[in-house]
């Protein structure tokens, strides 16, 4: 599915005098991961709610799988599964009566709930688990519970509100990995808000980069790093002359050469094969011992478009 | 809509079973009102329990104390608990939910009266052996309906007070300073008079034209529920309960 899922033009909802989304623009594809990153207060969790239908926008239009939220709501969210800001769980209840309260309400025959109820509980080792009461279990475990009941009734678009926040490093990666994987068994579009940009470089296909409810940018990870610098290539080793840095220099991948006292740092001009220039230095007869290549992170790039941003 | 509106009570009555930590302990507490309302006070006044109207009618209370706790803690806690935006973003239309909390309310509240009523009858039959006995049908009948109707009353102004409260615990509060106004202190007015003028009412009360008088009593209920559920249904829409 590439169909657009989602599709706003300039959307904008005001709260009283604090304008939450400002003329938001964005096209999103099917059957893939879009990360909508910012900055708390961004207006990151107002856009769900708008793309959901639980708030009217101020100004503009939304169409969700081609549906008007506001005037075709419930059509709308029959066909999204929605993780929001909070977990949303009944913590007296145990897992399974949460999970079979809303199976009921996507009408969901008796069967078909417990086959389906199963089914995600034991794909995320919650099974053996399912009488305990929601309010004793840790975080991960909630969130991870909140994501079955989004998966429930096998939603075409996925909402998911900073679905890592507040959990420790190695539950937010056991969660992430947990997505990915039902994500590409299910086939659904994610439309994923973060502020955490090395979760939506490992995730996102798209990014949509917002601050005070407006757009910064849009693309791939890739492309908003590139827009922020090029990458760059460390070559440590002997025999790094005034000879080896003059022919590197003149190579049509490479954009400038500097020499430090142990190794040679070389600013890249992209797409650049580096493998062409390591064979270029091993016949200008240096001896390498270690090739580091970076690149600007997301998050330098989010940052630089921020600062770029308020400075504008 | 009502398969949706059966949802949310299943699964209001499961929450407050559980509201204590286990099912045991929901299940006491409605055990100890039912035995209240059918053991406790029918031992207390004997074969009046069955033949004074008013005795019945003043326990008619027990209901609508039940419908004010559960309402506030469905609608406001239900908010503070941060549960009520992932309902709203589900399929489910507002008034099925606002209809299904209500209606959780109501209709546990009222089971416990008609349970504890009919258990009345029969604590008085086996503790006070004489010819079998029961309440007269047209009182029975007619404080059931009105303790459903003001169940019903309280339940929405209950919503009502609920959305304009930051927690459970606030709208309770509130509730409990109008249920007092409303509804307690006229009833402990009339418990605490003299005997005789009680039998006085009592006797007036038999001689009245009762159908006429609860008629008109159901009808001005009947009117208030329906403009307050009006007014809820209107209050109770998704662009009001979500905020920034």
């Amino acid at each position: 599915m590439n169909s657009t899922v989602i599709q706003t033009q300039q959307l904008t909802r005001d709260f009283g005098s604090l304008r939450a989304v400002d003329h938001l623009t964005l096209e999103v594809s099917g059957g893939q991961i879009f990360g909508l990153l910012g900055p708390n207060g961004a207006g990151k969790t107002t856009t769900i709610r708008l793309l959901l239908g639980l708030l009217p926008p101020t100004s503009g239009q939304v169409r969700v799988l081609g549906l008007d939220p506001l005037e075709q709501g419930e059509a709308v969210r029959s066909r999204c599964g929605a993780l929001l800001e909070h977990a949303g769980l009944y913590e007296r209840l145990n897992a399974e009566d949460n999970l079979d309260f809303y199976a009921r309400i996507w009408r969901m025959d008796a069967p078909a709930r417990k086959k389906r109820i199963q089914q995600l509980l034991e794909g995320l080792g919650l099974w053996e688990r399912r009488k305990e009461t929601v309010a004793e279990w840790s975080r991960g475990m909630k969130q991870k519970l909140a994501i079955a009941r989004v998966l429930l009734h096998r939603p075409q678009l996925i909402f998911l509100d900073e679905p890592t926040a507040g959990l420790d490093v190695p539950t937010a990666a056991a969660l992430r990995e947990d997505l990915l994987r039902l994500v590409a068994q299910e086939g659904a579009t994610i439309f994923l808000t973060t502020h955490n940009l090395s979760e939506a470089e490992k995730l996102c296909a798209q990014v949509a980069v917002i601050r005070q409810g407006q757009l910064l940018a849009l693309g791939s990870p890739q492309e908003l790093r590139a827009r922020a610098g090029r990458p760059s290539l460390q070559i440590f080793g002997r025999g790094l002359d005034d000879h080896v840095l003059d022919s590197i220099s003149r190579h049509a991948g490479v954009n400038g050469v500097q020499r430090f006292n142990d190794h040679l740092e070389i600013d890249l001009k992209e797409p650049t094969d580096t493998s062409a220039l390591i064979k270029l230095l091993v016949e200008q007869g240096v001896h390498i011992e270690e090739v580091r290549k970076s690149s600007v992170s997301l998050e330098e790039a989010f940052l630089s478009m921020l600062e770029e941003n308020h400075v504008h | 809509m009502f398969t949706d509106v059966l949802t949310i009570i299943s699964k209001e009555w499961k929450e407050m079973f559980m509201a204590r930590g286990s099912m045991r302990s929901g299940l006491f507490s409605m055990l100890i009102m039912v035995g209240l309302l059918g053991i406790f006070m029918p031992l207390q006044n004997g074969r009046d329990w069955l033949n004074n109207p008013l005795l019945i009618l003043i326990w008619s209370w027990v209901p609508v104390l039940i419908t004010l706790s559960m309402v506030t803690d469905s609608v406001a806690g239900e908010r503070e608990r941060h549960t009520l935006e992932t309902l709203l973003a589900s399929r489910l239309p507002e008034a099925a939910i606002l209809l299904g909390k209500i209606g959780a309310a109501v209709f546990y509240a009222w089971g416990i009266m008609l349970t504890g009523l009919l258990l009345g009858a029969v604590t008085i039959n086996l503790a006070f052996p004489a010819s079998p006995a029961f309440y007269d049908l047209r009182v029975f009948g007619g404080v059931l309906v009105f303790s459903l109707l003001t169940s019903w009353l309280f339940s929405s102004i209950g919503v009502l007070v609920s959305l304009h409260s930051k927690t459970a615990r606030q709208a309770y509060q509130k509730m409990s300073v109008v249920f007092l106004l409303l509804w307690f202190i006229p009833m402990l007015v009339i418990q605490f008079l003299p005997q005789e003028i009680k039998a006085g009412l009592s006797a007036r009360l038999m001689t009245l034209d009762l159908n006429a008088v609860l008629t008109l009593g159901l009808v001005i209920l009947l009117i208030a529920d329906a403009a307050l559920l009006l007014v809820c249904l209107s209050r109770f829409q998704r662009r009001h309960l979500i905020s920034l």
